[in-house]
């Protein structure tokens, strides 16, 4: 018998792809938009709040649809939350900005329409990556602060299971 | 070397009898470089001459005997003083005395075990080289000369497929399948990956050759590992039931047999790594060893029977493989 000396190259046999799920949604729709900075308050007790809106057909989110208010200081609980609890390499927030807040200014300090955008571009960004993440979406403190009304900073911390 | 104006000194030149017949192939050195050397299988015969040139005519060479060495050795970068010899076979070619004008003598290993292949890696090196010796009062005159040596294996009786599901739960399922488990060096790894389960982001996937080399024993095990080779094989996001296509070929990588556990004391060993990346370039991997083996040349056939398999590489072709077998039928 003589011995191939040319390789059978030939794709392995698959599975015909059912047709709703090819041209049917994708199983990984996940979006949020930060958006619609309000500043609340007056003189030195103002702060801005953004519109957190998330959409999505995960399993995990109990909620498909959800919109909440959340400010700067919210995301970095978030942030430490997810860093003391999970082994995820969180990405960074936009800066905290503390030269703004210091007195004697020209400007609006951290009122500023462009920093505000430069902001609320940030954490639109932080959101998305984090939100995405496999190990971020069992956290508890994830799921609070996209679905929930408000942060209950004395929550029990914990994993979400589907 | 001498630097004095008296005495004696000379030059040893080694030459293999079936010079102008063996062939020779690229090694690369320590250094990086690439240099051609004889190549030599396991079983096959050494033989040739020594060419002892005297250097100043007119006066003799005194010396302790003179002899060739056959040497296979596995030298650890970490251990340089330390050579392991695995192979170390002599041949007298001279007694003690004066050599009074250039000289030449045959020498012959017949039949030289040679087990493993030569090899040089990140922290290892295992070399075979014939080492010609004056033996002298203050100093050897030496000369060493290195051959590459190659092992070979047949098709092996038994290659299972590898077939496995991984994922992440509720996140990502597939199903990879490579057609074999053990490739030779100029073979094409065929393959598919199945999603079941597509809830993250995908941007593109690879699959990436992994070779790693370990040293050393028990608690001071190093690992080197070196990426071949990267290979994109799909760029955009799947959805649930796509099969992607693997078609990756091995002759254009630089790779060797895998080696395991050479004479106890370094292990060659090949991965392929699937990874997977997503939109915020986290990735996930699944790494799975294959094993590579040399395949002898072979002299090649009919032509007709070479055309008739080619054209069975298009899938499904009925004709094709009636070509096939007429062409078989032919050739036997």
């Amino acid at each position: 018998m003589s011995e191939a000396t040319v390789a059978d190259t030939r794709r392995l046999n698959s599975k015909p792809q059912d047709l709703t799920d090819a041209y049917g949604p994708p199983s990984n729709f996940l979006e949020i938009d930060v958006y619609d900075p309000q500043t609340i308050g007056v003189g030195r007790n103002r702060f801005t709040t953004y519109e957190v809106r998330m959409k999505t057909n995960l399993p995990i989110f109990k909620m498909k649809e959800s919109c909440v208010r959340r400010r700067y200081s919210d995301f970095e609980w978030l942030k430490n939350e997810l860093e003391r609890d999970s082994k995820i390499v969180v990405p960074p927030l936009p800066g905290k900005a503390l030269k703004r807040q210091l007195p004697f200014r020209g400007d609006e300090g951290i009122f500023e329409e462009s920093f505000i955008e430069e902001r609320r571009a940030g954490l639109e960004q932080f959101i998305n990556r984090i939100a995405g993440h496999p190990l971020a979406q069992n956290e508890r403190c994830l799921h609070m602060f996209l679905q929930e009304e408000s942060i209950d900073r004395n929550y029990i911390p914990g994993k979400v299971r589907q | 070397m001498s630097f004095f104006s008296f005495g004696q000194t000379a030059e040893i030149d080694i030459v293999l009898n079936d010079a102008e017949t063996r062939k020779k192939v690229e090694h690369k050195t320590e250094d990086g470089k690439r240099d051609k050397y004889f190549l030599f299988y396991d079983g096959e015969t050494v033989s040739g001459k020594i060419n002892v040139t005297l250097k100043n005519p007119g006066k003799r060479l005194e010396h302790q005997g003179i002899k060739i060495e056959f040497i296979g050795q596995i030298e650890l970068y970490f251990d340089r003083g330390n050579h392991h010899e695995f192979v170390s076979l002599v041949k007298d070619l001279a007694r003690p005395g004066e050599m009074a004008q250039s000289q030449t003598f045959d020498f012959e290993f017949t039949h030289v075990e040679k087990p493993y292949e030569s090899y040089t890696g990140q922290n290892v090196k295992l070399r075979y080289f014939l080492r010609a010796t004056i033996s002298r009062r203050l100093n050897d005159i030496c000369k060493e000369m290195d051959i590459v040596v190659h092992t070979l294996s047949t098709y092996p009786e038994l290659n299972s497929s590898i077939k496995m599901e991984v994922g992440i739960e509720d996140c990502l399922h597939i199903e990879f399948e490579y057609n074999k488990s053990k490739y030779h060096l100029k073979d094409v790894i065929v393959g598919k990956i199945y999603f079941l389960l597509v809830r993250i982001k995908i941007k593109h996937m690879e699959i990436d050759i992994i070779k790693r080399e370990t040293t050393g024993t028990g608690p001071n095990v190093y690992h080197e590992n070196d990426t071949i080779a990267k290979y994109e094989i799909m760029d955009g996001a799947p959805v649930r039931g796509e099969s992607i296509p693997i078609r990756l070929f091995l002759a254009g990588y630089e790779m060797t047999p895998t080696m395991r556990d050479i004479n106890k004391k370094f292990s060659v060993r090949y991965y392929l790594n699937l990874v997977l990346i997503d939109e915020e370039e986290r990735r996930y991997f699944k790494q799975q060893e294959i094993t590579l083996w040399r395949k002898g040349d072979i002299v090649r056939k009919s032509m007709s029977h070479q055309a008739a398999i080619a054209s069975q590489r298009f899938e499904g072709s009925a004709s094709s493989e009636k070509a096939l077998s007429q062409a078989k039928d032919e050739d036997d």
